[in-house]
């Protein structure tokens, strides 16, 4: 019988690079390259403020004693820079763990808030309000149309998507898909009808952009993404199990179609607080849990933690990348999210993709 | 733990796939439920799953239905190997059984050691030891299925629902997972699809046939080639195995003429129950 049960090994591989014990590590790396990135980027810029002087006024903030420092390195410390890289930590953040419920959500890896129609939606609604003016929609403002539509849509997905409170990923799937082009197409439309200045705006929530990210913008989508961690982390187990098929997962203890509904809601929301101060950044969301997933594989509760740390760090190092590369011109994001977060893809599927099996 | 179906009736876009069903698998029997496709199979086990709430009747696991429970509950009393499993991302071997505890787990509960030696019990159980840190997706199909019932087995559930659990396996393959089923001893209700794995595995047999269960009981005196030819059009021989001494079916196509009749078979003992078929009879 042995030789029916055991097997050569040379087929076989360990699925992923990090495990065991090693996933700590791997967590304190990750925290640690995140604040030398946070570092980093509010140190470097048009004028740059070396590392013990960023760190200086940091603390000096914290601890509410703000005396003595030099007003100009405050100026860019603790006013300019340092909001703008805490937004892009928490957006890259935000994106990442939406993309990792989201892609357990429908079962399909390309799955972010672009496919399921939450961010064209969202970007569709301030460009309205760009276009018709916040006076004549009673003083909404474009963040509050951004947030406004992005719920909007996300119901407007949901009910195309269910079926007698069921939620399937392939309708979910079609229903965003449909919702999503609608969205572009509309927003297309509107674009038409604008006068030029106003379409300096309206590429901002096309392509998303960190540029004058303010502590303002901060709080909403920190809380967001707080309260959407915490929530998610007490789900790893379901997680998985949604990854294994429906009647599967049910089998497993499940309440499949109400877990979907909720993780519809808590990711879609945490969606919702992104775009409003980052716009319609794309690719983070697809890319940092593959990412994730080829270093410390599928469970979900190594897979979240990952995720959030190198989205955060990513971010970070992009928007860094996007202000000081043509300085002093800005460029968009959006060139670097690919530019840089698609060779690290190919290079880790190239260390760790042979002889996949499915 | 026992499972019943009482007066089970299931309707999907107001068309009846399942029709009062009642059938009742006492504690430590393997019960097979045999059908053509389309049969209603899948269908009755996705009520015990708790995935379609049936338009009539109920399924009771242990007494109560399982609509009456929680999921959570109903995990902990039965655990389901489905017949499709392909994982959205790649698990290794020792994640995916390690999912059986989900049930046993509340949410922030990390594994414990009693959860890591259950998974490794079970891994022993179904001989997979050796491949716990290795990729699910890279096993050969049987066996991702006896990693499947590994799962299942690390629910610590009494009763265990599979749907078709030897499809697209090889044929040892096939015969090494109804082995381990019958060695494990569990209560257990599993859809097949080959009638001689029914006939040679199973304490009792349901048969289905539109939506109906249309006979239950002991394998022999259930799959006459009677019945076999009246549910599933094909001609059938029922004797005893050469190899196994168990009984045996061998099924042809209806089509061939009564050069297959059972009388052939000269090794087969003259006490089996055996049939000549006057063709064109029935359905």
């Amino acid at each position: 019988m042995q030789r029916t049960l055991g097997r050569p090994d040379a087929l076989s591989r360990r699925p992923h690079l990090v495990a065991g014990r090693a996933t700590v590590l791997l967590y304190v790396t990750l925290a640690v390259a995140l604040m030398a990135a946070v570092t980093a980027a509010v140190s470097l810029g048009t004028v740059t403020v070396p590392a013990r002087d960023v760190w200086q006024v940091i603390l000096r903030h914290i601890f509410g004693d703000t005396g003595g420092l030099d007003p100009l390195q405050n100026q860019i410390v603790w006013d300019l820079r340092l909001p703008r890289v805490l937004v892009a930590a928490v957006v890259g953040a935000s994106l990442s763990v939406i993309g990792v419920g989201l892609q357990a959500l429908v079962r399909n890896p390309l799955a972010d808030p672009y496919m399921l129609g939450i961010t064209p939606g969202a970007s569709l609604g301030a460009v309205l309000v760009l276009a018709i003016g916040s006076a004549a929609l009673h003083g909404l403002g474009v963040t509050g149309g951004a947030f406004a539509a992005a719920v909007l849509t996300m119901a407007a997905v949901f009910l195309i998507a269910q079926r007698s409170g069921q939620l399937t990923d392939t309708r979910l799937i079609l229903a965003g898909v449909a919702v999503g082009y609608l969205a572009v197409a509309a927003t297309s439309f509107v674009q038409l009808q604008t006068n030029p200045n106003q379409l300096a705006g309206i590429m901002f929530w096309l392509m998303g952009s960190l540029a004058g990210a303010a502590w303002s913008d901060l709080r909403i989508p920190a809380v967001a993404l707080a309260l959407g961690v915490v929530w998610l982390f007490t789900q790893g187990r379901a997680l998985n199990a949604l990854m294994i098929g429906d009647d599967a997962a049910a089998g497993l203890g499940i309440d499949v179609h109400r877990f979907r509904r909720r993780l519809l809601v808590v990711t879609s929301l945490m969606t919702a607080t992104v775009v409003v101060v980052a716009g319609g950044l794309g690719f983070v969301g697809l890319m940092i849990p593959h990412i994730a997933r080829l270093v410390v594989g599928a469970e979900h509760r190594r897979v979240l933690p990952t995720s959030l740390l190198v989205g955060a760090t990513f971010l970070v190092l992009v928007d860094l990348a996007s202000r000081t590369v043509a300085r002093p011109d800005e460029l968009p994001a959006g060139i670097f999210t690919a530019g840089i977060g698609v060779p690290v893809l190919l290079w880790l599927l190239q260390r760790t993709g042979r002889g996949e099996g499915s | 733990m026992e499972l019943e179906f009482e007066g089970v009736s299931i309707d999907i876009a107001s068309a009846r796939i399942v029709s009062e069903v009642s059938l009742h698998i006492a504690p430590g029997d393997m019960v097979g439920l045999v059908g053509p496709n389309g049969s209603g199979k899948s269908t009755l086990l996705r009520s015990a799953y708790r995935v379609l709430r049936p338009t009539g009747g109920a399924a009771l696991i242990g007494g109560e239905s399982v609509w009456n429970m929680s999921a959570r509950e109903a995990a902990r009393r039965r655990a389901i190997v489905t017949q499709h499993t392909v994982l959205g991302a790649e698990f290794s071997v020792e994640e995916v059984v390690a999912m059986g505890r989900t049930p046993r787990k509340r949410m922030l509960d990390r594994d414990t050691d009693g959860d890591r030696r259950i998974v490794e019990q079970a891994l022993d159980d179904v001989h997979m030891r050796w491949a716990a840190q290795r990729s699910f997706a890279t096993l050969s199909g049987g066996e991702q299925q006896r990693v499947l019932l590994a799962r299942a087995l690390a629910q610590e559930a009494a009763l265990l629902i599979l749907d078709e659990p030897t499809n697209h396996l090889d044929v040892r393959a096939q015969f090494e997972v109804l082995d381990l089923l019958r060695h494990l001893g569990m209560t257990t209700l599993t859809a097949l699809h080959d009638l001689d794995h029914a006939v040679s595995y199973c304490d009792r047999v349901a048969v289905m046939a539109e939506g109906e269960l249309v006979a239950v009981g002991a394998p022999t005196e259930v799959l006459t080639p009677q019945l076999v030819h009246d549910v599933f059009g094909v001609r059938a021989v029922l004797d005893t195995h050469p190899i196994t001494g168990r009984p045996r079916i061998t099924v042809a196509s209806a089509a061939h003429g009564p050069t297959t009749t059972a009388g052939d078979d000269a090794r087969a003992p003259a006490s089996t129950p055996r049939a000549e078929e006057p063709p064109g009879h029935a359905t």
